[in-house]
């Protein structure tokens, strides 16, 4: 692939040393607006970590990270936030005593000022986007978990960001969430670049543009789905070597 | 705990705070002296709880130190009157300048640690200036205190300490607070205080600064903290090192956690409760710290949520 334009999120060199123990080594790694890319990579890869850098939960132990044209590698974590990259968890994290109403609330009422009206629609879209909407009054820890989810993904889209960073959004869903979720996903590819980080390959082959494999803190390959599917470096990290 | 966001229900617990403050007034025409005079005090002491629950029950962050701030107001009050001849309106000034640049300078040292090492830091800072006042003796007369007389505490015509006028100088500063506090908890910067107490990772990653907001928290909580103890120097005449001890710090967290922490009205209800079984008991018997103590512990076991945190969840789900 050519890349003529300049990439929406892309790191130079990053790495991320815990004490010693190096969980991302040296990583480039770039996307153009409006891609969906898929990270994927054996547990303990470094992918958390490495998105963790990218939105700034965690600080750079060396190299750069670019942003829509900007060097935002020294910029404190809600300040990426403001200039239109929303995060969730991997592990729900959400406002258990809080509506959901209030919990998309707080997501995007800095973005509209005292525009009343805006804040009340956006949080209606949000929440019908995720089938949520008929539950805007309840608690939101009184939710499934799946449905928790869900309600993480709607505050992510309602800060209405130009990347959208997913950290294993699917875990714990049904099988109808997860095709619900794919289909949200398509919708959302076009207005937004996306970085999904998932174990389920259905999702991955499903949603991605592009894969990014990570392992041992390193990127390992990058590519298409098909592309992918058939690179034998990632067979082998994920099965192990095969002795033929 | 519940907060509600919509118009209707901010109304309802303004007018429900709006009715206790009509009660308070109507009181004073009402209550024997001896009452009348505890009325006034709970209420001062009752706006240093208020305080303390801004910071301790709306951001979730536990101080062990406000009674430096308490301290700050009380001395910023009564050292420029006692040893400059201030009157108490320019005072009342340097008192709640005294509170914002000891809360800003503590809050900017104290925020740079979380959890327990917060409690810590506060406590230490608080017992440094618990010290400080006592090294200075020669103008704050230490434990033994000092008092500013009568023909001093008089403000915008008012003798403060003329029990009529004192007692209503203490509502306005109750309502005052009171209001704020309701203000504060329904303004867009109170509802990230609430997130942030809520889940701070989560508040971080929504996009907002929550160590600014940490910080302004502990700069109101301290600047209210500041105002009750200028008040109580101004309407009881006096200032003493034992209001910059660890006990008055001790004491806002419990009168904020059997009122109910993060509720607008459970401070004064646990400042009245508290000091009411200290007194009813003391009438009784000297081991009334024992009895106080075990109607804590009690009430701890069984209403978690404070007195006006149970009644919320129980009754008016609307309450601010």
């Amino acid at each position: 692939m050519a890349i003529m334009t300049t990439p929406h999120i892309s790191a130079d060199g990053i790495s991320r040393h815990f004490g010693g123990l190096i969980a991302v080594d040296q990583v480039d790694f770039s996307v153009p607006r409006g891609e969906i890319r898929a990270i994927i990579g054996p547990n303990g890869a470094g992918k958390s970590t490495f998105v963790g850098m990218l939105c700034g939960r965690i600080p750079v132990s060396a190299g750069r990270i670019m942003f829509d044209g900007k060097d935002v590698t020294a910029l404190p974590a809600h300040k990426r936030i403001r200039q239109g990259i929303a995060y969730t968890f991997q592990i729900t994290s959400i406002y258990g005593r809080l509506s959901l109403k209030d919990n998309v609330r707080l997501a995007t009422s800095w973005r509209w000022g005292n525009d009343e009206q805006a804040i009340q629609n956006t949080i209606e879209e949000s929440l019908e986007k995720v089938g949520l909407a008929d539950r805007m009054d309840q608690m939101a820890g009184d939710l499934s978990y799946g449905h928790q989810r869900l309600l993480e993904i709607a505050m992510g889209i309602s800060q209405h960001p130009q990347l959208l960073i997913l950290d294993e959004p699917t875990q714990g869903l049904a099988d109808s969430e997860i095709a619900g979720f794919v289909k949200l996903i398509r919708e959302l590819g076009g207005d937004m670049t996306i970085l999904l980080i998932e174990h389920n390959m259905n999702v991955v082959m499903d949603t991605a543009d592009q894969i990014t494999v990570l392992n041992l803190g390193k990127v390992l390959a990058t590519g298409t789905p098909a592309d992918i599917r058939g690179n034998r470096d990632v067979q082998i990290a994920y099965l192990g070597e095969t002795h033929a | 705990m519940i907060e509600k966001t919509g118009m209707t229900d901010a109304r309802k617990s303004l007018y429900f705070h709006l009715g206790l403050i009509g009660a308070l007034f109507i009181l004073q025409f009402i209550l024997p002296a001896y009452h009348h005079g505890n009325l006034a005090r709970i209420m001062v002491l009752a706006c240093y709880a208020m305080g303390y629950n801004i910071l301790f029950g709306y951001t979730g962050l536990l101080s062990l130190g406000h009674a430096m701030f308490f301290a700050a107001g009380m001395y910023g009050m009564g050292l420029p009157m006692v040893h400059l001849g201030w009157t108490p309106e320019p005072a009342l000034i340097s008192a709640i300048v005294a509170g914002v640049v000891v809360s800003a300078g503590i809050g900017f040292l104290a925020l740079r640690t979380s959890g327990v090492s917060f409690m810590i830091v506060t406590l230490m800072f608080a017992q440094a200036g618990f010290l400080t006042i006592l090294y200075f003796g020669e103008w704050t007369r230490g434990d033994e205190g000092f008092v500013i007389k009568q023909a001093e505490r008089v403000m915008a015509g008012f003798d403060l300490s003329q029990p009529t006028n004192r007692y209503n100088a203490a509502l306005i500063l109750f309502s005052i607070c009171l209001l704020l506090t309701i203000r504060l908890v329904h303004s867009r910067f109170g509802r990230v205080m609430i997130a942030i107490r809520e889940n701070e990772e989560r508040t971080h990653m929504l996009g907002y600064d929550v160590h600014f907001h940490k910080w302004m928290a502990v700069i109101m909580s301290g600047t209210m903290a500041a105002l009750a103890g200028a008040a109580y120097a101004l309407l009881f005449g006096y200032a003493g090192a034992t209001f910059a001890s660890v006990q008055y710090s001790i004491f806002p967290l419990l009168w904020v956690l059997l009122g109910g922490a993060g509720t607008a009205l459970g401070p004064f209800i646990g400042t009245l409760f508290m000091f009411y079984l200290i007194d009813l008991s003391s009438s009784f018997t000297t081991a009334y710290m024992l009895i106080a103590g075990l109607a804590l512990v009690l009430l701890t076991l069984f209403l978690p949520q404070g007195l006006v945190g149970e009644f919320r969840r129980k009754v008016v789900p609307w309450l601010s």
